[in-house]
């Protein structure tokens, strides 16, 4: 399963990553294998295997109701392309 | 046409824990936007959601209290939507194995009790919160959205009802009985103004006991707003079915101030959220003795107050509810029947002028300058009759106002009641020899000339001649004259 140059760009575009030559280069191997793998398991027969939601056998991780420091303001926002007073600012909805 | 009102109500109580349902951020009410955010509730790649223990202990504990079954085994869920409210583009919930389902809550409707069917109980965390900048101010019509963050990832819980409600009273009952529970339970701030606690409706009209087409009800913000929404939706409903229409399955906005409802989205625009069990999170699986020991720990029930003030202290059950209803209110009450005084008296005035200077004031019995204390001293002065009842409404009143106890403004105003045999009959005297044409008509059987003479006394002694012991000397007197 290989996907091109196009869909790396198209995936990168939607992400709002910009890309250097190299870093497509990589991500788009990277990618094909992550898709090959699936390929691969995609072929195994599991009709008699019940669907599985965790793959390790562990239940009820849980921390205690305590409170930590949140990230001051200007940092929540940093990452945002348009914030105003804090708030992130998205284009009309509806 | 027979018809029949169906309802069933979805919702939902923000929890409160100190910290939000899968991070460390504050869920304290108000503050700038987004203070109160950090990786995790921001959804930045590589951070992992770990739950909150006394979030997943407050769930079990309601599921207890609404009679649920508890499961074994529990999962979150993403809920996937394409909305700027949730930075993560999917919220946390509960799909298809709940924490807890399968209760009930009864409610009393005065004349009849109804037990209510809770279909589940489940937890999932809040979202954020969107104000809409533009020409409208409201959703449709605005130029861009601001996002405030500081909601998303509270612990949020949601309670669906089975289509057992009837009527929009009953509606607002269970609201009510629901709220109290939540309160008891210690669990919600159950702040509807700030949205802590959240309702909306699916309401459809049978006719001659054939379904009919469930309609969607959002925003309604207060008890009041749930049962006017019911009301103007269940006419709206009939009077299609009546004009020979059809009702479409769709969701409706109540709009308070217009008093109506109108059409949000239809069913085609329902959206598929394409839940999968969510994978940063493994699955609950509460211990049974830890569930044990909530049961066990499940405070008393509003009903269950309810029934022993009506019991142990003789109340009215109206004036019970007015007390139960109210945690708080319950709470200074029972606090005020420990300093003494009469039980039933103290209710009469707690749910009577007490409540009344806190709605006037608009100040939560919590804060109120007049503690249970002062509520009992009150009494006690009206039952040992050193005031009147008309003149312990101004004392209640001023002490309220002033944060004095009534027993210091009794005694600064000399405001106590003559409660002195010979005083009182020196008054009684006087006032017999001064209206002898009165007398003449009571003596001839004029009952109402009574009333004139205890007028006059009560006008001689500026209102401060203790009613009983006034009316006493003054038959006595007049008996003597027959």
């Amino acid at each position: 399963m290989v996907i091109s140059m196009e869909d790396v760009e198209h995936v990168a575009k939607l992400a709002r990553l910009y890309l250097t030559k190299e870093e497509k280069k990589m991500f788009k191997r990277q990618l094909s294998d992550v898709l090959e793998h699936a390929r691969i398991i995609s072929g195994i027969d599991t009709s008699d295997v019940e669907p599985t939601s965790h793959a390790i056998p562990l239940a009820n991780v849980a921390r205690e109701d305590e409170v930590r420091p949140s990230l001051p303001v200007e940092e929540a926002v940093r990452n945002a392309p348009w914030s105003e007073g804090g708030a992130f600012m998205v284009p009309k909805i509806i | 046409m027979e018809f029949e009102t169906i309802i069933g109500l979805e919702i939902h109580a923000e929890l409160s824990t100190k910290s939000k349902m899968f991070c460390g951020c504050s869920t304290e009410f108000g503050g700038e936007p987004n203070t109160r955010t950090c990786p995790v509730c921001l959804g930045h790649p590589g951070t992992l959601p770990v739950a909150n223990r006394k979030a997943i202990e407050y769930t079990i504990l309601l599921g207890l209290a609404l009679n649920c079954e508890i499961a074994r085994r529990s999962l979150f869920h993403r809920k996937n939507y394409f909305y700027p409210d949730m930075p993560k583009n999917y919220q946390i919930s509960q799909y298809d194995i709940p924490l807890s389902k399968n209760g009930f809550l009864e409610i009393d409707m005065g004349d009849y009790k109804r037990k209510v069917g809770i279909t589940r109980v489940h937890l999932e965390e809040d979202t954020g919160k969107s104000i809409h900048v533009g020409e409208s101010g409201r959703i449709h019509g605005a130029g861009r959205s601001l996002e405030d963050f500081n909601r998303a990832g509270i612990p949020l819980v949601e309670i669906v009802t089975e289509p057992d409600l009837r009527t929009p009273e009953e509606a607002r009952n269970f609201m009510i009985e629901l709220r109290a529970m939540l309160e008891y339970l210690g669990i919600s701030d159950c702040k509807m103004e700030e949205g802590s606690l959240r309702c909306d409706a699916n309401i459809s009209i049978a006719v001659d006991g054939v379904q009919g087409t469930k309609v969607e009800i959002k925003n309604m913000n207060s008890f009041r707003a749930l049962q006017r929404a019911l009301s103007f939706e269940e006419k709206r409903q009939k009077e299609i079915i009546i004009g020979g229409g059809k009702i479409p399955q769709e969701t409706r906005h109540w709009d308070e101030a217009a008093g109506v409802t109108h059409t949000l989205r239809m069913k085609e625009e329902a959206f598929d959220y394409r839940y999968f069990p969510e994978p940063d999170l493994v699955p609950l699986e509460p211990d049974p003795q830890i569930v044990e020991e909530l049961q066990k720990s499940l405070p008393e029930t509003p009903g269950q107050r309810l029934d022993r003030f009506i019991r142990k202290y003789g109340l009215p059950k109206d004036t019970a509810r007015v007390l139960v209803y109210d945690k708080k209110l319950g709470d200074f009450y029972e606090e005020a029947v420990a300093k003494g005084g009469n039980p039933v008296a103290i209710a009469k005035w707690l749910a009577g002028d007490f409540v009344g200077l806190l709605n006037e004031f608009s100040i939560k019995v919590e804060n109120s300058p007049i503690g249970p204390h002062g509520i009992s001293e009150l009494i006690l002065l009206v039952e040992r009759g050193v005031i009147s009842g008309r003149m312990a409404k101004d004392v209640l009143k001023e002490a309220f106002q002033s944060g004095e106890s009534p027993a210091q403004i009794v005694s600064r105003k000399g405001l106590s009641q003559i409660a002195d045999s010979e005083e009182i009959a020196l008054i009684v005297e006087r006032v017999v020899d001064d209206n002898p044409q009165a007398v003449r008509d009571f003596l001839e059987g004029k009952e109402q000339a009574l009333k004139f003479l205890m007028g006059q006394v009560m006008k001689l002694s500026r209102g401060k001649a203790n009613p009983t012991m006034a009316s006493e000397k003054l038959r006595e007197l007049l008996e003597k004259r027959q």
